[in-house]
């Protein structure tokens, strides 16, 4: 799949270096040349700096041959009109935004964005590891473990 | 009327200040501490110190029933999200969005924020009016038709003079509204013969305001 991913902190990072492992054609979009430097030495995709928003700069980032769109940076906002401009204005499939306040989460959500609240995915999660609750996110953990140990082993 | 205004720049203040001097009423949301206080002692209890993309604050607001919310934060994203919600949440009739980048306009007009300003634009079109040696002045674009009012004034070395309307060449989509000539107005018929002084006022669609322009100013 050819994947873009808006915003390269430690999460849009993380997940360039997921999907690029596992084979898929990955496009990273930052404001700052310095915020690349959270890539994987691994890494094989495209790193393109500019602003995410910015419709020329999609156009670069071949935007309408694009197969999945993330929007991970630290502005809620920006997230969520990157999210949109790929998704109503060049029909980017599959859209899915970081939207650290669950309310505006829910919101945009209920209109048709998808969108993944980081808030709300930890503190659920968190809470289930302190009550001992063994099924919730039992899969997500191991799974994000197994990365992080291949991170680390790298 | 009752108007919620978000962000409290320069922009959001002084157009707070005039809403009120125009006898509306007005709640402004501003979300740095200092800046909310500074509004509120010049403009009165006016100012809500919140963030304005929260839904649970434009509702503290008032949004539900206000009849405009405007949007004059200094950052796009932010401008279409508080819109967005305006519209969803509170069902605000009529939501209005700066754009900084003017090239924000066809993105938030895609995404259903349908009134934008543009202070770039604004100020272009400023500059173009002052510019007499042109002759060609694009008036307003109008608000969701892509089309834009144009006043063109027949120059006597321009290529349009002791031409007829048809004979312009005007293109396709384009409509000459009327003549004024010597402080009356003639009808735009396709034979009438245009004269140095004549000005011309154009419908015409705004990607074609370049071609128009030229036949023209040439």
């Amino acid at each position: 799949m050819k994947i873009v991913i808006v915003g390269c902190g430690r999460v849009g990072a993380f997940l360039a270096g997921l999907l690029d492992g596992s084979g898929h054609d990955v496009t990273v979009i930052d404001l700052e040349r310095a915020s690349f430097a959270h890539l994987p030495a691994t890494f094989k995709g495209t790193t393109l700096m500019g602003n995410g928003t910015d419709l020329e700069v999609r156009r670069t980032a071949g935007i309408d041959k694009t197969d999945a769109l993330f929007t991970l940076t630290q502005g809620d906002n920006r997230n969520l009109m990157s999210a949109q401009i790929a998704k109503e204005v060049f029909g980017v499939k599959h859209v899915i935004a970081k939207v650290n306040d669950p309310i505006r989460a829910n919101t945009y959500r209920d209109h048709g964005i998808e969108t993944v609240s980081r808030t709300s995915i930890l503190g659920t999660l968190l809470e289930a590891m302190l009550m001992g609750d063994p099924e919730v996110g039992k899969i997500l953990v191991e799974k994000a473990r197994g990365h992080e140990a291949e991170m680390a082993g790298a | 009327m009752y108007f919620v205004i978000a962000g409290g720049g320069e922009v959001g203040f002084h157009l707070a200040k005039a809403l009120l001097e125009a006898g509306h009423e007005i709640m402004l949301i501003e979300s740095d501490r200092r800046r909310a206080a500074y509004i509120e002692e010049h403009l009165g209890s006016v100012v809500l110190n919140a963030p304005a993309d929260e839904g649970r604050f434009q509702i503290e607001a008032g949004c539900q029933r206000a009849d405009a919310v405007i949007a004059v934060t200094g950052e796009d994203p932010a401008n279409l999200v508080i819109c967005q919600l305006a519209k969803w949440k509170c069902r605000v009739p009529r939501v209005i969005a700066r754009v900084n980048d003017p090239k924000n306009e066809i993105v938030f007009k895609a995404l259903g924020i349908d009134e934008t300003i543009s202070s770039t634009r604004v100020l272009m079109s400023v500059i173009e009016q002052e510019l007499p040696s042109s002759g060609f002045l694009p008036l307003m674009p109008l608000t969701g038709s892509h089309l834009e009012l144009i006043e063109a004034e027949i120059g006597p070395n321009g290529p349009s003079a002791g031409k007829t309307v048809h004979a312009l060449g005007l293109p396709r989509g384009t409509a000459v509204g009327g003549v004024v000539r010597k402080g009356s107005v003639l009808h735009a018929d396709e034979d009438l013969r245009l004269e140095v002084g004549d000005r011309l006022v154009i419908l015409a669609p705004t990607k074609d305001e370049a071609e128009v322009r030229k036949a023209l100013a040439g």
